[in-house]
């Protein structure tokens, strides 16, 4: 997997570093972080509670808030029949800025009761949305507004414009959400845990239409999710999280399947239900550190079994290299721990 | 004479599962708004719910939300007073039916009885130390002095792997998983028999939640721990569980041996639920079985709750309520499909 060309590239981040000015210091959430979102694609970005994913996708559309702030590397997107739009350096109220968001890049947010405005019926926000993106009249938006509602799986989308929020059931509000993302032909979409807060069998119905509608639009997707099971069935290509780094990238089947960094390994193997059901899991020990207490070297050692005194606790952290095999990953111990050579990525 | 008669009676209530819970039925009325409330409705949270619990036994139940594994746990250990049915604890020296004994019979019992949260951040006193968090059942049941009671939150702490001078720290200093185990610390604290986890590991992360989960499976041998344990998340529950209730719009619709339950599912409800889970595995693509959404228990379709959804639905389906039968040995179904004529 070598740099792909600019045109098959649509989001190409740069080693992001996106830092909290807090009373305890500068908190860097999201430190060297650099990916290729490929045209048409899904991308994952997987990790616990902490990791950065989150921080990552809403510095995506410039999201980040006071006292957070985007400290360096870049974020372009290629849109397809427009220049390159630079995002990181948009100023906050430029009106190409308001063109990206919503237009260019939409998002999905994990909880579709708060992404939702309880005093707006669903008709008046997706067409909120159509009349601020797109020239058209009310009487056109709502009819886009409709087709939009069928096509994520809606009975009824005529009389459900005239519904608010609190009248649909969990599954039905995120795919008004989803509607909404979706509706302006966006070139790239955010999905931030979408499916976190649904029952596993609307996750299933949800997961299904996302892949679906993705596949007939084109779109790109950046879906941020801790459930390995879901990345396994939506993503294409994964990137893992560990203390706001990416610790590991690679194709899903290279990530899930034959794991490289001892993070991913650990995660992939305290997963219950594999196994023989009555064994004991096998724990990552410890827990995720805080942020004011990153340690030296390679942040994830103190949990690591494969960790090297000497080697993997001094210095700066690793950097991500790539392995004959297919796989990157940031481990200085990759030729140890998989016997085969590693080069440095470019 | 009247000794013997009564070690007879405990050794007897020793042979019987721990808990025997029978029609257990809990509904909530609805009231239309205006000047006069009148009932104009009611949910069956729980509908006639029967099942055995074996001492030592993990007996998972799951299903979506709404399906009212909370309900049922929480008439099981009476924090809500059942409608009809019967919750026979054979505790200690007798068997006693929890759903109409009165709240001062109660008290003594509820040593004996307990609960693991799901929320590690709402159900533990943020202005309460660890250590007066985990104390305090000791203080309700008027338990032990002041040191006692210091030296067992000092041995519960290290029993749940955190650190004896962890119990003058206040919650907001410890992480999710920490917090867990405090709640674990708490619960288990007056040495109780039966303890329910009303979905204990969910909140925490991956790595996190597999020592969880460890930690309960190595204090369950420890102590002789009778487990309930509600989830949504499956591959959790067959992990640890050695039964399964799959419960759906208040009813039981299938209970098993985990193995058989997820090698061979009767119901048609729990074979769309195994379908859903997604997969490590990428090569093991999602194939939903099911549409629409679960019943509106305040309004449930007649017959069996589970047709408009249902694949094999046939005939009787939509008229007739299915019972729940045991279809092979030690498993129960509540389909039309297996009934006998």
């Amino acid at each position: 997997m070598e740099n792909p060309p600019k045109d098959d590239t649509v989001l190409k981040v740069e080693n992001l570093e996106v830092t909290f000015t807090t009373e305890e210091g500068a908190l860097q959430a999201v430190r060297e972080v650099s990916f290729d979102l490929p045209r048409g694609k899904i991308l994952a970005i997987v990790g616990e509670s902490g990791c950065g994913k989150s921080v990552t996708a809403y510095s995506l559309m410039s999201l980040i808030q006071k006292p957070g702030k985007i400290t360096g590397g870049s974020i372009t997107l290629y849109p397809k029949s427009e220049d390159p739009i630079e995002i990181s350096s948009l100023d906050e109220k430029s009106d190409l800025l308001y063109h990206v968001r919503g237009g260019l890049i939409s998002m999905i947010f994990q909880e579709p009761m708060t992404a939702l405005s309880p005093v707006h019926t669903i008709g008046n926000q997706i067409c909120e949305a159509i009349l601020l993106h797109q020239d058209v009249s009310e009487a056109e938006a709502e009819k886009l507004a409709v087709s939009m509602l069928g096509k994520v799986g809606i009975p009824g989308p005529e009389k459900r414009l005239k519904q608010y929020p609190h009248e649909l059931s969990g599954g039905m509000r995120q795919r008004v959400v989803i509607a909404m993302a979706l509706v302006c032909k966006p070139e790239v979409l955010i999905a931030d845990e979408p499916t976190t807060a649904l029952d596993v069998t609307i996750q299933a119905q949800i997961l299904k239409l996302v892949r679906d509608l993705l596949e007939e639009m084109q779109t790109s997707v950046i879906f941020i999710t801790h459930d390995l099971g879901v990345v396994a069935q939506i993503a294409d290509e994964v990137a893992v999280m560990y203390l706001g780094r990416v610790v590991e990238k690679g194709s899903v089947h290279h990530v899930l399947k034959n794991p490289k960094h001892p993070y991913t390994m650990g995660l992939l193997k305290s997963l219950p239900g594999l196994g023989s059901s009555q064994e004991r899991l096998e724990a990552i020990p410890g827990s995720v550190p805080s942020l004011t207490a990153v340690p030296p070297g390679c942040p994830y050692h103190p949990r690591c079994p494969k960790f090297e005194p000497g080697l993997c606790d001094v210095g700066a952290p690793p950097l991500m290299r790539q392995l004959a095999s297919g796989g990157q990953a940031a481990c200085l111990r990759l030729e140890d721990i998989h016997s085969e050579e590693a080069v440095p990525c470019q | 004479m009247s000794v013997v008669s009564e070690y007879e009676e405990s050794k007897a209530v020793a042979e019987k599962p721990l808990l025997q819970v029978r029609n257990l039925c809990k509904y909530f009325p609805i009231f239309s708004s205006g000047l006069v409330r009148r009932q104009s409705g009611l949910v069956k949270a729980v509908d006639d719910m029967s099942f055995d619990l074996a001492r030592g036994e993990t007996l998972g139940i799951v299903g979506e939300s709404g399906s009212g594994k909370t309900t049922a746990v929480r008439s099981i250990l009476r924090a809500i007073r059942p409608t009809s049915g019967e919750v026979l604890y054979n505790g200690r020296d007798r068997s006693i039916d929890l759903a109409t004994i009165s709240d001062k019979e109660l008290k003594p019992l509820r040593q004996q009885m307990q609960m693991i949260f799901q929320d590690p951040f709402s159900s533990l006193n943020p202005r309460m130390t660890v250590g007066d968090i985990i104390a305090e059942p000791m203080v309700i049941h008027r338990i032990g002095s002041k040191n006692e009671r210091e030296e067992k939150v000092i041995q519960m702490l290290e029993k749940v792997g955190l650190k004896g001078e962890h119990r003058q720290r206040y919650p907001h200093a410890f992480s999710g998983g920490q917090r867990q185990r405090i709640g674990i610390a708490r619960a288990l604290l007056l040495n109780p028999d039966l303890v329910v986890a009303d979905e204990s590991v969910s909140a925490l992360d991956v790595s996190v939640q597999a020592q969880v989960i460890n930690l309960l499976q190595d204090l369950q041998d420890e102590f002789q721990l009778t487990y309930i344990f509600v989830a949504h998340d499956l591959s959790v529950v067959k992990h640890i569980c050695d039964r399964v209730a799959v419960m759906y719009a208040g009813r039981l619709v299938e209970l098993a041996p985990t193995e058989e339950l997820f090698a061979d599912p009767k119901h048609p409800y729990t074979r769309a639920l195994l379908s859903a889970i997604p997969n490590v595995d990428p090569d093991v693509r999602l194939a939903p079985k099911m549409s629409g959404e679960v019943a509106d228990p305040a309004n449930k379709p007649p017959g069996c709750s589970f047709h408009p959804r249902c694949s094999d639905c046939f005939a009787p389906c939509d008229k007739e309520e299915p019972q729940l039968l045991e279809v092979a040995p030690g498993r129960f179904a509540s389909c039309h499909l297996y009934k006998k004529d």
